[in-house]
């Protein structure tokens, strides 16, 4: 039992810590609690028609139809998480002010919001449909019994859900003066770190070439296999080895996404600093 | 293709454009055979993995930096390299009490 649970331990905590980072990172955001919960449930319905198509997606562009599937949906979600990001820059200190006053929320646009739902059930999608095949060969393959495979599946889905709940309330206690930067730089790291592992599965299926590879090694001071080293992996794409190419996407990633972000701040920023010279006058 | 047009362009690396060798590998009952691959250093090298078994099974290798869930009763590629000589362990993380297994390079 304890074997499958740490299977899907560590499939749960990626999806449950980008989650907690996007859950905080919408404080004060008006019905985001909804649209968060409704994301994660079109993803785990949406697993186990993965799990079920895995096969005609592998047969797909030469075999590598898997890595390209990947990669598609981890580039709609940096897309996502650039979009809010963005978003955020020009209403950061709106939703700061307003946090502080219990109650008064800022209505993000039905796009922003959406933005996030789209994002969370792609991230649930991914390590839930390898679950759900994990879990499904598990009950198939006999010498498991039923407890084992469903104990084992809801104490590791537990888990996962636990580390994901205490970094949220871990987040939530930063003080409002830098909570908003702080998140700000986690949904920054998190899209730089999926563009990353997209670049991964382009290399995997032969679409890019690597570069160099790899480009230095930590293994010998944090292995991806490690708990904490998953953590980080799922945080802020993490790779003891990467490639000179997955670098290039992460540094890529995180450049425009901080320029885009600084563009629109400076542009919502100017037309209020004109209206208020009146004032002052 | 892409990738070809990138090295052409850039010019560098003409060993990419050279024939892949193929490596086919089988998961049975749990395990991988051959479970000790030799490949030659700093050339590309693409893996066939044919899945015998009834159950998916998760091809992973933090070392060689891939991951890949390979159906049951099917085949996946990956490709891996261009490599330094060692050794580079990989496992199917659904059964990694049974299916373990190296790439050597040399």
């Amino acid at each position: 039992m304890f074997g499958p649970a740490l299977i899907i331990f560590r499939e749960t905590i990626e999806a449950a810590l980008v989650i907690s980072i996007v859950a905080a990172a919408t404080r004060g955001v008006s019905r985001r609690t909804l649209f968060i919960v409704l994301g994660v449930l079109a993803g785990m319905l949406g697993s186990g028609l993965l799990a079920g198509l895995t096969e005609t997606i592998a047969d797909l562009a030469e075999g590598s139809g898997q890595e390209l599937f990947n990669a598609a949906v981890l580039g709609i979600a940096v897309l996502m998480l650039g979009w809010h990001h963005v978003w955020m820059a020009s209403h950061g200190a709106e939703l700061a002010r307003d946090a502080k006053r219990v109650g008064v929320q800022v209505s993000e646009g039905a796009a922003g919001l959406s933005a996030i739902m789209i994002l969370v059930t792609l991230t649930v999608l991914r390590e839930g449909a390898e679950s759900v095949l994990f879990l499904h060969g598990m009950a198939s393959g006999g010498g498991t019994s039923f407890a084992d495979v469903f104990g084992g599946g809801a104490l590791g889905f537990s888990g996962g859900a636990a580390l994901g709940a205490l970094m949220y309330f871990g987040l939530m206690r930063i003080p409002l003066k830098w909570f908003f930067s702080v998140t700000g730089w986690l949904i920054v790291l998190l899209a730089a770190g999926l563009a990353g592992q997209m670049a991964r599965f382009l290399i995997q299926a032969d679409w890019l070439p690597s570069l160099i590879s790899p480009l230095w090694d930590t293994s010998f001071l944090l292995s991806a296999n490690s708990l904490p080293g998953r953590i980080l992996h799922a945080m802020v794409g993490y790779e003891p080895s990467p490639s000179a190419m997955q670098m290039l996407f992460y540094v890529v990633t995180l450049g425009l996404i901080l320029l885009s972000a600084s563009a629109v701040k400076r542009h919502h920023a100017a037309p209020a600093a004109i209206a208020s010279k009146p004032s002052q006058a | 293709m892409k990738h070809r047009l990138i090295a052409v362009t850039l010019g560098l690396l003409p060993l990419l454009s050279v024939a892949a060798n193929d490596i086919a590998i089988t998961i049975k009952d749990h395990t991988f055979s051959p479970a000790e691959v030799r490949v030659p250093a700093g050339q590309k090298v693409k893996l066939v993995i044919e899945n015998q078994d009834a159950t998916a099974e998760e091809f992973e290798s933090t070392e060689l930096n891939r991951e890949k869930v390979i159906a049951p009763k099917s085949k996946a590629t990956v490709w891996i390299g261009p490599l330094k000589p060692g050794k580079y362990s990989f496992m199917g993380e659904f059964n990694q009490a049974t299916a373990k297994g190296v790439v050597i390079v040399e």
